[in-house]
């Protein structure tokens, strides 16, 4: 109960502080990123306590944060839509159709209408809330989604020219994936003879994704590797710091 | 399909219905679109709203705190001894909805903060270690490769490839050195090396595309056989 | 001559809502027919079958559902198959989701191959769904060091406690599998990561064609199997058929190979015909 206190003291007491002392509402925020983030690294290298235990109570806390960010997520949508309709903005119409259906969908979902008893599972059999994510949240997350095959063909027919050297390596990979990784590569070259086994389409298709592509995606995976790590050094230490936002306010 | 009921028909016709909404941007925009693609937008969110607070609000944050106040969504809980602890991500998660207050927005920094250490401290390990040491761990391989005692071509050729293109592509993204002579032939070699990686990805995001595709044909097949068949 | 430029120079500026057709009749037309293919089962889709195949009876496999209904195409199939396979081994299942789209394929999982395929399987002793939990990573992070302080119950609401099959469960490491279907992040790029890197823990699964790429550097030193796209999940049902043929009726993925097949034809001819409309046209 000790330390419960003396973390909700610290918590509270420097919110309480930077009210009044506005550079502490940057630095308060500085210290705990450095903390939190120093902990977590050297907990990977001292597995000792108390590390472990304060990297499994950090875990804990940072998934029952992420579900606030849930929270902000929706109250922002309401806020942006709600002042669009009030300040009849260009489509102002359709952030009506946002709000309805946002509103329908929380009322469904957090009363779980539909379920006998409160202890039901928010997405049983019979709830309204099941019935909404299958008759409105499928089909338009996954229509949406399928759209991207006709603008890919549309892309495939104006944009993909082979007007020099690499753009003709990168078609003709593309053309030996497309057509390796279906029954029609199989049937193409099945022909060849044993020597020539290396050029069966699925097989130099196989070949191209595990040596050249593993060649191209590890390059690109480890200079993505010390971008992160470099990043995520300077966030640590403060000298990332555009998350903080602009000003105090 | 004469064992559907009423809301399951329902369900297929305003599916189907929504799913034409959406389509129809393919001729060109229209009001129906637009009206999909915002009930889309709200009901996402509320959507996510509403599996976080059942899944992991409730029993993982005011259920620890408080399990007699859950206890009629959670009634098999054995375990019911509050840990007061969870008050503090609680009172954290509340700060963060801060930032939806102009005036007083700042307040969010301090669970931004933990997210962000955390997510900077967990990255800089993980990725150090399976993105970077492992990727050079695994592309240390044999240039001369022999199989039963006879070289094997084919393998050596293969590991060939892989180690001077993971240099040659990693030399492509070095500014630090001009690309002339050595350094630009193998940079050169290196775009090679970029440019059948992105044709296979090109390939691969092509498959992926027709099959959500595939998908939604599957869906629209199935409620017209609900009706005509 | 005259008369080909000019018809290249119409082709080239087609509009692109005739393409649109071309696709939807050449995804819808095969699909109508109910045309068949099989599929040769790649290396790395193999190896997650047969490494599968050698798992004793009782072995404990964390499936991860990290994927939402924009992907189910690609990702259901691979789940389905793989849950059957485990179950046709006598495999524990421990079903979970990272996504918060994923709970309700689980549960599709569960009613639509394990109660009718396997009715005398029981939840809780052979197969349970644990849920989603937010947190991405950092839920991850947290089941590395402690699966049942985040999951006290199971997707149902049930104290986590009182399924027999939990009571040795305390971290990831007493699972014997992490199998994750994914199509983004977090998913079985953040599994490799956060689980199986660092607990030595073999990590194997299935991801969209479009993820598919860049997880093969990790093949097959961090993860021992991939299956990759729609492709890669017919390979696999394929599998499972040719080992137990009652899953054909449960095929989704092998249907979808015809129209795919001639999609990507379709779209292999644009990209030929862009590019003779486009030589064309340049050298006048």
């Amino acid at each position: 109960m000790f330390f419960l206190t003396l973390l909700l003291l610290l918590l509270l007491g420097s919110v309480g502080l930077a009210f009044f002392i506005r550079p502490l509402r940057k630095f308060f925020p500085l210290l705990l990123t450095l903390f939190t983030g120093l902990l977590l690294v050297v907990a990977l290298f001292i597995p000792a306590q108390p590390f472990p235990k304060l990297e499994e109570e950090f875990s804990m806390w940072f998934d029952v944060i992420a579900v606030f960010s849930f929270i902000l997520g929706g109250g922002n949508l309401l806020r942006v839509h709600l002042m669009k309709i009030q300040q009849k903005k260009r489509d102002w119409q359709y952030s009506i159709v946002t709000v309805t259906g946002f509103v329908i969908v929380l009322v469904i979902g957090l009363f779980k209408v539909g379920s006998k008893n409160w202890s039901d599972p928010y997405l049983a059999q019979g709830t309204a809330f099941k019935w909404m994510y299958d008759a409105v949240f499928v089909p338009l997350q996954a229509t949406i989604f399928s759209l991207l095959a006709f603008f890919v063909a549309s892309a495939a027919f104006r944009a993909f020219r082979a007007k020099t050297r690499e753009a003709t390596i990168l078609l003709v990979a593309a053309f030996i994936i497309l057509i390796g990784r279906t029954p029609v590569g199989v049937w193409l070259t099945s022909w060849l003879p044993n020597p020539l086994q290396f050029f069966h389409i699925p097989n130099l298709s196989t070949w191209i994704l595990s040596v050249p592509n593993m060649a191209g995606q590890r390059a690109i995976m480890i200079g993505i590797a010390l971008g992160i790590i470099s990043t995520s050094l300077k966030m640590i230490l403060g000298i990332e710091r555009s998350w903080l936002g602009g000003d105090e306010s | 399909m004469s064992e559907l009921s009423f809301a399951d028909h329902l369900a297929l016709w305003v599916g189907a219905a929504l799913t034409f909404m959406i389509f129809s941007f393919l001729y060109k925009d229209n009001p129906f679109y637009k009206f999909a693609e915002h009930l889309f937008v709200g009901v996402s969110a509320a959507y996510w709203m509403v599996v976080g607070f059942w899944t992991t609000l409730i029993p993982n944050g005011i259920g620890k705190v408080f399990p007699e106040m859950v206890s009629i969504f959670l009634p098999n809980l054995s375990d019911t001894t509050p840990n007061y602890y969870f008050l503090i991500p609680i009172i954290l998660g509340i700060m963060m909805l801060t930032r939806l207050f102009g005036s007083i927005g700042w307040i969010s920094r301090w669970p931004m903060a933990i997210i962000i250490g955390f997510s900077a401290g967990t990255n800089l390990t993980r990725y150090l270690q399976s993105d970077f040491i492992h990727q050079v761990h695994s592309s240390s391989v044999p240039l001369v490769v022999l199989e039963n005692g006879s070289f094997a071509w084919m393998a050596t050729f293969s590991n060939v490839v892989l180690v001077f293109g993971v240099i040659a592509a990693l030399l492509y993204f070095f500014f630090s050195l001009e690309h002339k002579g050595i350094i630009g032939g193998a940079s050169k070699f290196g775009i090679w090396i970029l440019m059948i990686t992105f044709g296979a990805a090109f390939g691969y995001t092509v498959m992926a595309r027709i099959s959500l595709l595939l998908g939604r044909f599957e869906f629209l097949q199935k409620w017209l056989q609900s009706f005509l068949v | 001559m005259k008369f080909d430029t000019t018809f290249w120079m119409k082709l080239s500026q087609i509009d692109r809502r005739w393409i649109f057709l071309v696709i939807a009749i050449t995804v819808a037309l095969p699909m109508v027919l109910g045309i068949d293919f099989t599929a040769v089962p790649a290396p790395m889709v193999e190896k997650v079958f047969q490494t599968i195949q050698r798992l004793p009876a009782g072995s404990k496999v964390l499936i991860s559902y990290d994927y939402g209904p924009s992907t189910v195409p690609e990702n259901q199939p691979m789940a389905d198959a793989l849950v059957f396979h485990l179950l046709s081994k006598d495999c524990k299942v421990y079903m979970m989701a990272v996504w918060a789209t994923g709970e309700r394929q689980s549960q599709y999982t569960i009613d639509h191959i394990v109660k009718p395929s396997f009715p005398n399987k029981e939840y809780g002793v052979d197969y349970i769904d644990l849920g989603f939990k937010a947190g991405g990573t950092g839920l991850i992070n947290m089941l590395f060091t402690s699966v049942k302080r985040m999951y006290t119950t199971d997707r149902t609401g049930n104290d986590i406690q009182s399924f027999p099959m939990m009571s040795d469960i305390e971290t990831l490491k007493n699972f014997d599998m992490i199998l994750s279907i994914s199509s983004g992040a977090p998913g079985l790029k953040e599994w490799i990561q956060f689980a199986g890197d660092r607990g030595n823990i073999p990590v194997a699964g299935g991801v969209t064609a479009v993820q598919a790429t860049e997880l093969f550097p990790y093949y097959p030193r961090q993860m021992f199997g991939l299956m990759a796209g729609l492709q890669g999940a017919a390979e696999y049902e394929s599998l499972v058929i040719h080992m137990y043929p009652k899953f054909f009726q449960h095929r989704s993925a092998l249907r979808k190979m015809a129209p795919q097949t001639v999609a990507h034809l379709a779209i292999i001819a644009f990209v030929i015909i862009g590019n003779i409309a486009y030589f064309m046209t340049r050298k006048k």
